[in-house]
């Protein structure tokens, strides 16, 4: 279990640095130059950080908190993670990079696709992972992968990073 | 205390006092509306949290700004609001409350947020609601007015950040005041160092001293080196026996002026739950002044009160 995972972590700066140039050739075959970014809390938000230092991007980095957009408020109520969503740019008619750090059932995605339509309404949606894996319940790709892992369920994916750590991956288990 | 707040998995059902709530709690509740703060300053100013949900205001005392807030905060979360006009409706035609209540849930309503003449108002309304419903307190008598309270500590919160060292003065109608009475809790749970409350004998509730407090019945002394002052609205019509000579005489020994805020510290911040009656417990140059916050105040309400709403209508903690 962890021998398959080990790469991801040793790796991690190459696959960061193959997830830009993925991302770039994208926004160039579009002939788009001025993208924004926004990472979703928490994970998200770190693998944002470590692509958009890399990509020098010259404006802020969004942070979106998607707890007021989960689908899942009946059955267990307010998520405790409340970090308010900081977007330090209009959304209406820009191109946005959305960066997660694990696509699995496609919720995440589908609560922050929501939330952003409620700021505006962008030109276009980019996504972009650290992990892809098995276990889609909604209709929902990226458009750029870090890593796929096949993971079963019991399985999951922790990122942590600054200001306790640099960023790393860790698989853990329920 | 108030276990009637929580449910049989102590997470937090009504929100009826700040009396028997925890620090952490509080602490989250305050964290919560934070991040509901910037939600109004989208173009689209809500989040469909409470989408489908149905919140009766049942307001017996005439409210105007609160009820509003409550609607804005219900509508901030997508939530259905309905506001009860209790003097058109039918307890007038001698209905019980308990029946009046049975008829509106019967009519598939979510949560109440009550406001009544009568303290334990809203604890009794939570005692006789189904077991889906929630309520909210938005203000009983002379009891409690546990937002006001929240929005008043997020507020000093923001201005101020750690409560531990902090001088908190609160002046003038106590005894008939629920928001000093609520607010009184908040800061003692929170940890502030001193609280002081000031006001002439009259005004002071008797067992002062038991509520965790300094008493002062002079302004300039009780307003010593403090960091927040509340000023408190004669609450006239909860008066029942002449406590006062006259309005005037008040603002002359307790009113908040620019001379007497001076004995405060020079970044002292101005409170108060509105509405202000200028020239009766704070003067305009202070109300309009660099140090007031009352404006602050209000937005604040919007976001303590949708969190309320929020954390009560999911499962909390």
């Amino acid at each position: 279990m962890s021998e398959r995972f080990q790469p991801l972590n040793q790796q991690l700066s190459s696959i960061l640095d193959k997830m830009v140039a993925d991302i770039q050739s994208r926004l160039q075959a579009q002939g788009i130059d001025d993208a924004v970014m926004i990472g979703i809390r928490t994970g998200g938000v770190w693998v944002a950080e470590a692509l958009h230092q890399r990509m020098s991007l010259p404006e802020p980095l969004g942070h979106l908190n998607i707890s007021f957009y989960r689908d899942d408020f009946s059955k267990i109520g307010l998520h405790p993670q409340v970090e308010p969503s900081a977007l330090p740019f209009a959304v209406d008619d820009r191109h946005i990079v959305l960066v997660d750090d694990v696509l699995h059932t496609g919720r995440t995605i589908r609560a922050a696709l929501n939330e952003l339509f409620d700021y505006g309404r962008p030109a276009s949606v980019l996504l972009a992972v650290l992990v892809d894996r098995p276990g889609r319940e909604l209709p929902v790709q990226a458009d750029v992968i870090g890593q796929f892992l096949e993971l079963d369920s019991s399985e999951y994916v922790q990122v942590s990073g600054p200001p306790d750590t640099p960023i790393c991956v860790s698989l853990k288990t329920t | 205390m108030n276990s009637i707040q929580f449910d049989e998995r102590g997470r937090l059902k009504h929100f009826i006092s700040i009396e028997g709530l925890s620090r952490e709690l509080l602490t989250k509740i305050l964290d919560v509306a934070e991040s509901f703060i910037e939600v109004k300053d989208r173009k689209v100013k809500k989040v469909p949290l409470l989408r489908g949900k149905s919140i009766i205001n049942l307001f017996f005392e005439p409210s105007t700004r609160t009820r509003t807030t409550f609607e804005m905060a219900a509508k901030g979360l997508s939530a259905d609001v309905l506001n009860f006009n209790i003097s058109a409706s039918s307890t007038s035609k001698g209905e019980s409350l308990t029946d009046m209540l049975h008829n509106l849930e019967a009519m598939y309503c979510d949560m109440f947020v009550v406001r009544h003449a009568a303290s334990g108002a809203a604890h009794f309304i939570a005692q006789n609601v189904s077991h889906h419903v929630h309520v909210v307190n938005a203000g009983d008598g002379c009891h409690e007015h546990p937002t006001q309270a929240m929005l008043d500590v997020l507020t000093i919160r923001q201005y101020k950040g750690d409560f531990a060292p902090l001088k908190v003065a609160i002046v003038g109608d106590i005894l008939h005041s629920r928001v000093a009475r609520s607010l009184i809790y908040a800061l003692n749970t929170l940890g502030t160092e001193e609280v002081r409350i000031i006001a002439p004998r009259t005004l002071l509730p008797l067992n002062a001293q038991d509520m965790g407090v300094s008493v002062y019945e002079n302004l300039r002394d009780g307003l010593q080196d403090v960091d927040v002052v509340v000023m408190l609205r004669l609450q006239r019509e909860r008066m029942q026996s002449a406590l006062l000579p006259n309005e005037h005489e008040f603002f002359q020994f307790y009113g908040l002026n620019e001379d007497v805020l001076a004995e405060a510290k020079p970044d002292v911040i101005v409170m108060h739950p509105g509405p202000i009656n200028r020239g009766v417990e704070i003067a305009s140059s202070v109300a309009d002044g660099e140090q007031s916050v009352i404006l602050r105040q209000v937005s604040n309400g919007i976001a303590v009160r949708m969190a309320v709403m929020a954390m009560t209508l999911g499962a909390a903690i």
